[in-house]
């Protein structure tokens, strides 16, 4: 019983209690949206896991897809809930915004899958580098596309969101995006983990470790790649959907190859196949991110009063971007399988196994 | 036996017809034909590069032959893509083992039911009452097909901490996971000591009693070709140099020329 149901009731404990503490008001705005990134972090990560770690290829333009995701989900949110200059007058009603966003998000996260095709079509004859290298090229064609439509504000970006939320909010007064990114995170981790521990889903995981024996094993290989690169890329798309109606904002800049690093990153520290290692290291990556915002001036102060630098000279924290990729040459020297190897939790503490079943 | 058998039994199991692959100017295979009856045990064999992994390749759909036909069961399969040739009954093993290394034993044994799983990603993702039927039917045959193999103590371990003499028994479990009508053992003597080797004679014969199959084999070890085989091919820069049964085939003075060079003779 216990077993059957405690992580239900962690979750459930856990989001009741992040929307009273956000509705109450004890955490800060900021604290909110820092919390709200790391859950879409944690969707980036774990998808982007789908195909780095579980399928072996190498993807570098996840980004790509949140973008997709973003734009769709934010045009069509405003097209049909907000009154805006690109697409005038709501096309619907307001009050139906609240019920109808978790399909405008969905409908972001098809979008991307249909751009995941890009990806999957070329894999079923490319691999490793060569498919690397049409990701990246993927990443810049979306961005570029999406660039040089002047209707949508081009590289200026897209905004008009933050309506769509208010609006949301007056139908129920809740802190509604922490609430839907909560739902989205959960059901994101529990897609993948559904997939993957199915035997129609290990074929990825065969895959992986010999294409060869997995196709003559009867694995339709071009199929799971398809499915998995499209998943991968739905995911992303709904991770960006998230990461527009946060924001408010949306630019095609926000979605370029380091915010692709930036998921690499997480996927490597986490350890490659690993959903425990993706969440851990989002979580991770997203508080050292801010957390440097905060222990470099700190740093600075301190180096300023024992005349370590000159005083014309800050340190600013724009530096955490040379401190965190120095991070990673570290890890990868030292721990090349980052933190979880391609282990979960329960292989890790054996006995945690009596506790809880997630699937 | 085998030998009634393949009178009365008429349709083959696998039938080839003047089959032939170049790899740009290199001529791998040529004008091979070969009749396997259902039940037999059937070898080929040829000195190195002679085209016999090229022949199982081409089998088991992993080269579009140049030339020439391929039936499983009378169905053509030159088009076809490997999954789609091992879904109509032909499973093979490989020279140097290739087993999924980083997923259990259990799961290598249950991944080769890929093709016919019955289910795809929305019942895997629902959980619904069909997927937790199917699994629970493969994971069970899984577990009874390792206990034929009596491979069940090493259920939960990953094959490479497998000694390599297990792993080829585990890479021919997996083959029959899949249900072949023919199975392809490609050298599966190869880098075994003698005392293995005499168990895979065994295993051969009994897997060959036991799962209504029809075997054809590449070896090397003579020895085992002659214990095991009723018939043998012998292939030599692609071509057939000579056919029938091992003792046959041992005193053939063209598969010695090939073997052994021209002056010996």
């Amino acid at each position: 019983m216990l077993q059957r149901y405690s992580v239900h009731l962690i979750l459930a404990l856990s989001g009741g209690l992040l929307v009273y503490l956000a509705d109450q008001e004890y955490l800060s705005l900021y604290t909110m949206s820092v919390l709200m990134f790391m859950g879409v972090n944690v969707i980036l990560s774990a998808s982007l896991n789908l195909v780095n770690g579980y399928m072996g290829e190498f993807s570098c333009g996840h980004a790509g897809f949140m973008c997709v995701g973003a734009y769709v989900s934010s045009l069509l949110g405003v097209w049909l809930f907000a009154k805006d200059k690109v697409f005038g007058a709501a096309l619907l009603n307001p009050e139906y915004a609240l019920y109808a966003f978790p399909f405008v998000i969905l409908a972001g996260g098809i979008a991307a899958a249909l751009a995941g095709l890009l990806v999957a079509v070329p894999s079923y004859k490319t691999r490793g580098d060569y498919l690397a290298i049409i990701t990246i090229a993927v990443n810049y064609i979306i961005i570029s596309a999406i660039e040089n439509i002047g209707a949508i504000g081009g590289s200026r970006g897209f905004m008009g969101m933050k309506r769509l939320v208010n609006s949301m909010e007056d139908i129920i007064e809740l802190p509604w995006m922490p609430i839907w990114v909560f739902i989205f995170t959960v059901f994101s981790i529990w897609l993948i983990r559904r997939y993957v521990s199915s035997t129609f889903g290990k074929g990825v995981s065969a895959i992986c470790q010999d294409e060869v024996a997995a196709e003559i094993m009867s694995v339709n290989t071009n199929k799971m790649k398809t499915i998995t690169f499209m998943l991968s890329a739905g995911l992303a798309g709904i991770a960006g959907g998230l990461f527009a109606y946060i924001l408010g904002y949306v630019n095609p800049g926000s979605f370029n190859i380091m915010k692709s690093t930036e998921v690499l990153v997480m996927v490597y520290l986490g350890g490659m196949g690993s959903l425990t290692g993706s969440i851990l290291s989002a979580v991770l990556f997203t508080f050292m991110l801010e957390g440097f915002r905060f222990i470099i001036p700190l740093v600075n102060d301190f180096a300023h009063q024992v005349h370590l630098i000159p005083d014309s000279y800050d340190i600013s924290p724009v530096w955490r971007w040379v401190l965190i990729p120095l991070l990673l040459i570290i890890l990868m020297q030292f721990r090349p399988e980052g933190i979880m190897g391609n282990r979960e939790l329960k292989d890790i503490f054996p006995r945690l196994k009596k506790f809880y079943r997630f699937k | 036996m085998a030998q009634t058998q393949v009178e009365t039994d008429n349709a083959p199991v696998l039938e080839i017809c003047g089959l032939t692959q170049h790899f740009g100017g290199l001529t791998a295979v040529n004008d091979f034909n070969v009749k396997l009856m259902p039940g037999e045990l059937s070898g080929l064999i040829g000195p190195n590069g002679a085209g016999k992994t090229t022949v199982f390749n081409l089998v088991s759909g992993f080269y579009q032959p140049s030339e020439g036909r391929i039936l499983i069961d009378g169905i053509p399969t030159a088009e076809l893509k490997p999954h789609k040739v091992t879904a109509l009954g032909v499973a093979r093993t490989f020279q140097n083992i290739r087993l999924w290394n980083d997923m259990t034993v259990l799961d290598n044994i249950r991944v080769a039911q890929h093709y016919r799983l019955g289910y795809g990603l929305f019942h895997a993702i629902a959980r619904s009452k069909h997927y937790q039927e199917r699994e629970k039917e493969i994971a069970q045959e899984a577990a009874e097909l390792l206990e034929v193999f009596d491979l069940q103590r090493y259920a939960n371990d990953f094959p490479k901490n497998l000694p390599y003499g297990t792993q080829r028994k585990l890479e021919i479990a997996r083959a029959l996971s899949s249900h072949p009508k023919l199975l392809l053992l490609d050298e599966p003597a190869a880098g075994l000591n003698s005392a293995d080797v005499k168990e895979l004679i065994r295993l051969v014969r009994w897997i060959h009693g036991k799962f209504d199959v029809t075997i054809w084999m590449i070896e090397h070890h003579m020895d085992v070709m002659m214990e095991l085989c009723t018939q043998i091919k012998v292939i030599d820069f692609g071509q057939t140099i000579a056919e029938g049964n091992p003792e046959k085939v041992r005193n053939d003075p063209a598969v010695m020329t090939a073997y052994l060079g021209d002056d010996v003779i």
